[in-house]
């Protein structure tokens, strides 16, 4: 880096690694895990040995590259040019699962406004009603399948026997959506008040706010787990209960496994900050991101809170 | 940072220079090439006349899947991506990508999510064989069990394309010389740019759009049954959603390579410089609202099919500007034919009656008689053969010198140019002709009236297989000796790359060049 001096006004050393021993051990990792995936769902017995080795390796190499990360930082190897490139990767990275989402999102709304509609006799493709699913109507959420329409009992396509949509206003108080979007929205506000905390250096307030944060987190994913146990178990609505229950689980399952990664990954910035005293008021970007990423979270709530549930 | 490379293979497993990750990508994707155009040849053997002759229908179906995802996500873009890596950092005059080791992690994703799709062959029930579009239900309730392993490779391929697409933002945003500004890129940066952009907005989708085949499959879900209220149609949307950005993002990073090209060979700067830029982003844009010209004849209101034709015609004005730009560029130039150039023209011509076949397949009433017939595979095979690939390997001949330092054999280039330039025409031109008389896509055996279009384009595809030998011939005799290239290589090119000395150095532009 020194003998740079005479450059270093107009350009500061952009650091490239050596070689790194980790990208091909992470495609080892993930290559194992998917593998293993799937031959475990189509019936290998050998399948959740690599399963789980696969995911056990890929989990080591993320938490050696992620170390590496650290302290390259840590010793100054890190530019301010070099910062901006791990700040567009995250940026561009929410982007994508905002995509991911987005595909979800789609789904759901294709089917409930155009699909279902034209197979109950709706607009000029209304033909199918009475050639496919002769007095079939539409109705969202779908609580009888075209299957159910038109085979009465001996369906095996079974709609929910009950569905998460909104009670009713006055009802909200018992209505557990209402009370993990409370959760959420406010963990965002913990979470924004504990970066405030960090950028004027008050290392109690932002263990304390940042610890709060990863607690509500928590408590959303009970919540939704106790959801998720009280619609399979009273409600009779599960991944086989038609487009509802298909729509319904992935949107919220893939929030749910979303929410998950986020707290985790603020429970390590949390640990990072009481056990090693990690972050400085002006460079704790693994902290930054990490919170962008639990902003992202807590906007597709929102949209999942109007679309799958207050509106659903 | 002074040195070169490490020694013994390990070289390759731990690298994270770009322009190792560069080779190792273009090489990668020429062995996919070749696999894919092995199960391309599979099918013209067999189609070569009527009757069942050579494979089993059941094979055949397997053939054409493969052959499509292969070129598709195991060729085409990962040439585009090696070489984004070897030709960014030093045409914008960086060090190397902004994020070297996600970097060789992007490439080594790529082996493996290939090694377990291509082992679908050897699997029970055999490969996918729905298309590479893979429409539900052929791809869930009638799928063999195969599809799970095909999933599984989308998930991961995805996860590389984005990897690699973050980085190439994130090196164009963050690396660029002082003085470089974003209008003085070169237009294949500038392309790769809006292309990186567009693979972020679209891989996630197709991961969704198999992820709900996973789930439809395995955990009982009906997104894609209508018997539970889910629509097979919803499968189509969403994943030409993915599927029309997909066809720009293997062709606008041609587009940057012909605009590099052509100038050089013409003598003359890029016409419209800015206009390019601007059409580029056009075109991206476009591409989102136009994905339901694929399915114009799935049952779409009328409203619907309206909207859509007008959409897809209206990418003609920009993808017009573009063929302008290098028609007039080459407009009262001092005009040369090297073997980069003759592949540039040939993609000028050719991708433009790409261009015109797709027009006509845009008009909605048109597209009804079109519709999976032989007019649409001539179409998009003009689009990508003559488009993507000879653009690829335009930039290969162009580059080559460059990259080890010596002059490729120009006899054999042409040799191989001309093989290749009429061993396509005579592959897909008479596919244009069979179509309209109403020969369907992906049949192993057909009417004796398409006899002699398919014989001839049979010999077409085993003369365009033949020309890629020679290029692989003459690639491997340029790394291995020949004459030694000067820094300029060509004559006055333009770009900080041709800066440099050739062979480039394992290192360029550690400390950034200044741009006036």
């Amino acid at each position: 880096m020194s003998s740079n001096q005479d450059n270093a006004v107009e350009h500061e050393e952009y650091y490239v690694p050596e070689q790194s021993k980790l990208p091909i051990f992470a495609s080892i990792g993930l290559f194992l895990t998917v593998w293993g995936a799937a031959n475990w769902l189509n019936g290998d017995a050998n399948g959740p040995m690599y399963f789980f080795a696969g995911s056990l390796m890929f989990a080591f190499v993320l938490w050696n590259w992620f170390s590496i990360v650290i302290s390259e930082n840590i010793q100054g190897l890190n530019s301010p040019q070099l910062k901006k490139s791990y700040v567009i990767g995250m940026a561009w990275f929410i982007f994508s699962e905002v995509m991911f989402f987005a595909a979800f999102f789609g789904a759901l709304f294709y089917v409930r406004s155009l699909a279902g509609p034209w197979l109950a006799g709706e607009g000029e493709q209304g033909l199918g009603n009475d050639l496919i699913w002769p007095g079939y109507e539409h109705e969202w959420p779908v609580m009888t399948t075209p299957d159910m329409a038109a085979n009465g009992d001996s369906a095996t396509m079974r709609g929910p026997e009950q569905n998460m949509s909104n009670p009713g206003l006055a009802n909200w108080l018992g209505w557990l959506p209402f009370w993990n979007t409370a959760i959420l929205l406010t963990s965002s506000v913990t979470c924004h008040i504990a970066h405030g905390a960090l950028k004027k250096d008050n290392r109690s307030q932002f263990n304390l706010w940042l610890g709060l944060t990863v607690l509500l987190g928590i408590a959303f994913i009970i919540l939704q787990i106790e959801e998720y146990v009280h619609a399979y178990n009273e409600m009779g609505l599960t991944l086989e209960s038609g487009i509802y229950g298909a729509t319904f689980f992935l949107l919220t399952g893939f929030h749910g496994a979303h929410v998950t990664l986020g707290t985790f990954m603020l429970l390590v910035m949390l640990l990072r900050s009481v056990l090693k005293g990690h972050f400085k008021s002006d460079d704790h970007f693994g902290f930054e991101s990490a919170s962008w990423y639990w902003h992202f979270v807590d906007v597709v709530w929102v949209g999942l809170f109007l679309y799958v549930y207050v509106f659903g | 940072m002074a040195h070169g490379p490490a020694k013994g293979f390990t070289r390759w497993l731990y690298t994270t220079n770009h322009k190792d990750i560069g080779s190792m990508y273009l090489w990668f994707s020429f062995a996919m090439f070749l696999l894919g155009g092995v199960f391309a040849l599979v099918i013209r053997a067999e189609l070569f006349e009527p009757g069942l002759q050579i494979v089993e229908p059941e094979l055949f179906n397997q053939m054409t899947t493969m052959h499509g995802l292969v070129m598709v996500f195991g060729a085409v873009m990962p040439a585009f991506v090696g070489l984004a890596n070897w030709m960014i950092p030093m045409m914008i005059g960086a060090p190397d990508m902004a994020l070297p080791r996600m970097n060789n992690w992007s490439f080594w994703i790529l082996p493996f999510a290939f090694a377990m799709m291509t082992s679908t062959l050897f699997m029970e029930g055999g490969a996918p064989n729905f298309g590479w579009t893979f429409y539900a239900p052929l791809s869930t309730t009638y799928a063999p069990p195969s599809v799970t392993f095909f999933i599984f490779a989308v998930h991961i391929m995805g996860a590389s394309s984005i990897m690699g697409a973050i980085n190439i933002i994130a090196t164009i945003m963050n690396m660029r010389a002082p003085g470089m500004t974003y209008m003085k890129m070169p237009l294949f940066v500038w392309t790769w740019f809006i292309t990186a952009y567009l693979l972020i907005a679209v891989m996630p989708v197709l991961a969704g759009v198999v992820t709900m085949m996973l789930f439809d499959i395995h955990f009982g879900t009906s997104f894609f049954d209508a018997a539970g209220g889910g629509d097979p149609v919803l499968f189509q949307h969403v994943f030409w959603f993915f599927g029309h950005p997909e066809v720009y993002i293997m062709i606008l990073p041609a587009f940057g390579i012909v605009s590099a090209i052509i100038p050089t060979f013409a003598r003359k700067p890029l016409f419209g410089y800015s206009s390019m830029v601007y059409a580029t982003a056009s075109i991206a844009f476009l591409s989102f609202v136009v994905w339901a010209h694929h399915m114009f004849t799935v049952g779409m209101p009328l409203a619907g099919e309206l909207a859509f034709m007008y959409m897809t015609m209206l990418i003609a004005v920009p993808t017009g500007v573009k063929v302008f730009n290098w028609v007039t560029t080459m407009f009262k130039g001092s005009m040369t034919f090297e073997t980069p150039m003759l592949f540039s023209v040939a993609f000028v011509i050719l991708f433009t009656i790409g261009g015109f076949s797709g027009l006509m397949l845009a008009i909605a009433p048109a597209d009804f008689q079109y519709h999976d017939t032989y007019f649409v595979v001539a179409h998009f095979h003009y689009v990508l053969v003559p488009g993507a690939i000879f653009s690829i390997t335009a930039g290969v001949y162009y580059w080559l010198p460059k990259w080890c330092g010596n002059m490729y054999n120009e006899t054999m280039g042409k040799t191989h140019f001309w093989t290749a330039f009429i061993g396509l025409n005579l592959t897909f031109f008479p596919m244009h002709f069979a179509g309209l008389s109403g020969m369907p896509r992906r049949i192993p055996d057909y009417n004796m009236m398409f006899a002699d279009w398919n014989m001839i384009s049979s010999v077409g595809a085993f003369l365009f297989g033949a020309a890629q030998i020679l290029f692989l011939f003459n690639v491997i005799a340029t790394i291995r000796g020949g004459k030694k290239a000067t820094d300029e290589v060509w004559e006055n090119p333009e770009g900080l790359e041709w800066t440099v000395p050739s062979p480039a150095p394992y290192h360029t532009f550690s400390k950034p060049p200044q741009v006036s």
